[in-house]
């Protein structure tokens, strides 16, 4: 049944009757994502700027209403960038630095997000999620005009998936009844409640939170300061046991209210009753308002136990579910997907072994855990389990206010930075132990400032040797990276970022613009083998 | 002179945090106020100086610093 799962924000690809739909045998296509959320169009765009002819499948017509993901970190906006969608995220979204906490009614500290300069992006953005999906929608369409081959189907439902050998088939159901297609492979990008893992029979272990929260997108009247307030037991009436207040842009607000595990939802979701409790915190503060959208959500931690099943691979909530506390929901399907793109297009292309697909996994599952790690922890604070839980929970946030040691424990959520991917089979020895520890191998590259442009502008896609004081022949036919080759002392910013306390490196960078390796000085026959090694042909060289 | 230190002097807070919630999972609450007392005078001991557990049970108490 093609039913509505939710109202849309926009209406961007509606159904359309294809040729495929006529075949007698089923069409044939080298990549299917299913799934229309953000992830699942990054991973289309990621896919198709690569030359990879991908389909996407989603049951919907457009995008979803709702703030929902709203924070969006540095990194998830740095791979938006390389697939060339940042721009227009950059220039709606809000940038926030200044955070408050409150415990009842008395203010326990601020924080700053001071940013580091020298990067492109901001630590996060504020932004609804209808914007940044349809951002990567309009992407896609400039570039299907630039030949890429990216075909999205609205209104066109997976409801059954055979998996044999190295072939996908998928039955689709529209509203011109059911076809069959079939492809090389398949990413799932179906949701949380993914009906593609479902109808494969896979689990999702995890934690589900006893608690609810109810949140709401309001409309205010009169200009209120632009940072992120938290509330732990707010003592305005009925917002429950925490609260939050984040800026969106089109002068929104997301608010969140704690409101418990006991609850009558559809009561709670009704106009009077949310009003009620949006008077009682807004009214004091003399703010009008008026509602623009309302949902509840319960919190879980849940992740499958691979996310590589043959060739059909997870991607985003499907894959693993976080609570929102840290913001790594979206931001880590975003780097599923900058994982993955780069693999994918080596085994299609036949320059990697297939295993080299099970790196996808073992790297997003050490992600993973630390995501749920993190928001675990801050959902145990938020949301205390027991009663001594609760009061040490609460003795941090009254010895907050006077002691500032205090305050690294006070937990409201920890915020979203990329994994690194420390101890990766990817990853070759450290070569330059003492250089920074943030751009060691299994980091992302930290940005930095070049002449006009920034540094990671001018990697990603593909591989890149990037020298800093040391004098790199051309290597090309040697091997297939780019080469950016620099002299220390004439970026700053980048000789601290890159050598810190050390006269000169040499690092080879991945696709995805994580460190691969790096070394003191250049050594082909070394990053030959580094090369070898982050490509999936470790075991054989 | 105040000898207690009150500036930051913890790396990982959460780790830290994580496994005093963890000692008391599953304790009833005589149980926790015993691990706690405990714990606290295992510190005490760890410790070793007077002057320094005055001034921090003071902070306990959330009486306003005392400036020396």
């Amino acid at each position: 049944m093609l039913e509505d799962r939710y109202a849309l924000a926009h209406r961007l690809y509606p159904y359309a009757r294809v040729a495929d739909q006529e075949a007698a045998a089923p069409a044939h296509h080298q990549a299917i994502v299913i799934g229309g959320g953000p992830v699942g169009m990054a991973a289309a765009l990621e896919l198709g700027l690569k030359g990879i002819e991908t389909v996407v499948l989603d049951d919907h017509e457009g995008v979803g209403q709702g703030s929902r993901a709203i924070c969006f970190s540095k990194r998830c906006l740095e791979v938006a960038h390389r697939l060339g969608a940042a721009g227009p995220m950059m220039e709606k979204g809000v940038e926030w630095s200044l955070g408050r906490v409150f415990h009842g009614d008395r203010e326990v500290f601020d924080f700053n997000l001071l940013p580091e300069e020298g990067h492109r992006f901001p630590a996060f953005i504020n932004l609804q999620q209808p914007y940044f999906e349809k951002y990567l929608v309009e992407r896609i369409r400039q570039v299907q005009k630039e030949g890429v081959s990216i075909d999205i189907r609205g209104r066109n439902k997976v409801i059954g998936i055979d998996h044999e050998g190295d072939e996908v088939t998928l039955q689709v159901e529209t509203p011109d009844g059911e076809y069959r297609l079939t492809a090389d492979w398949v990413i799932v990008a179906d949701g949380a409640s993914s009906p593609t893992r479902n109808m494969m029979g896979l689990g999702f272990e995890g934690k589900v939170f006893e608690d609810n929260f109810l949140i709401a997108d309001v409309r205010m009247k009169a200009d209120f300061p632009v940072e992120r307030r938290f509330w732990f037991e707010p003592t305005f009436k009925g917002s429950g046991d925490s609260a939050l207040l984040h800026k969106q842009p089109d002068g929104e607000w997301r608010i969140d209210f704690q409101i418990g595990w006991d609850i009558d939802r559809k009561e709670e979701l009704k106009d009077e009753n949310v009003r009620a409790r949006l008077d009682a915190m807004l009214g004091p503060m003399g703010i009008e308002y008026e509602v623009v959208w309302t949902s509840i959500y319960t919190f879980q931690c849940r992740r499958m136990e691979k996310f590589r099943h043959g060739h059909v691979i997870f991607v985003g909530d499907s894959a693993h579910q976080v609570s929102p506390f840290g913001a790594r929901g979206c931001n880590s399907g975003m780097q599923d997907v900058d994982n993955l793109g780069w693999k994918l297009k080596r085994v299609i292309d036949g320059q990697s072994p297939e295993s080299l697909l099970d790196t996808y996994d073992e790297e997003r599952l050490v992600a993973t855990d630390e995501n749920i790690l993190n928001s675990t922890r801050a959902t145990d604070f938020i949301t205390p389990k027991s009663k001594i839980s609760k009061i040490f929970r609460n003795a941090v946030l009254d010895l907050s206010e006077e002691n500032d040691f205090a305050r690294p424990f006070v937990n409201s959520g920890r915020l979203s930075v990329p994994a690194t991917l420390d101890g990766s089979s990817l990853n070759s020895e450290d070569g330059l132990p003492d250089g920074p520890e943030r751009s060691r191998p299994g980091a992302v590259c930290p940005d930095a400032p070049l002449d006009g442009d920034f540094l990671l502008d001018r990697i990603g896609d593909r591989f890149a040797v990037l020298a800093i004081g040391v004098d790199v022949p051309d290597f090309e036919g040697d091997l297939d990276a780019d080469r950016l080759v620099f002299a220390k002392g004439t970026i700053p910013v980048l000789d601290e970022r890159y050598l810190g306390e050390v006269k000169q490196g040499v690092y080879l960078i991945r696709p995805d613009q994580h460190v691969a390796a790096r070394w003191a000085d250049w050594n082909i026959n070394a990053v030959r083998k580094a090369f070898e090694r982050a490509i999936g042909k470790g075991a054989e060289g | 002179m105040a000898k207690l230190n009150r500036s930051r002097n913890i790396t990982d807070a959460d780790d830290i945090y994580a496994s005093l919630i963890a000692a008391h999972e599953g304790l009833s609450d005589k149980e926790s106020a015993a691990l706690n007392a405990r714990l606290i005078l295992t510190l005490f001991n760890h410790i070793g100086d007077a002057e320094v557990i005055e001034e921090a049970l003071g902070i306990a108490r959330l009486s306003p610093p005392v400036e020396w």
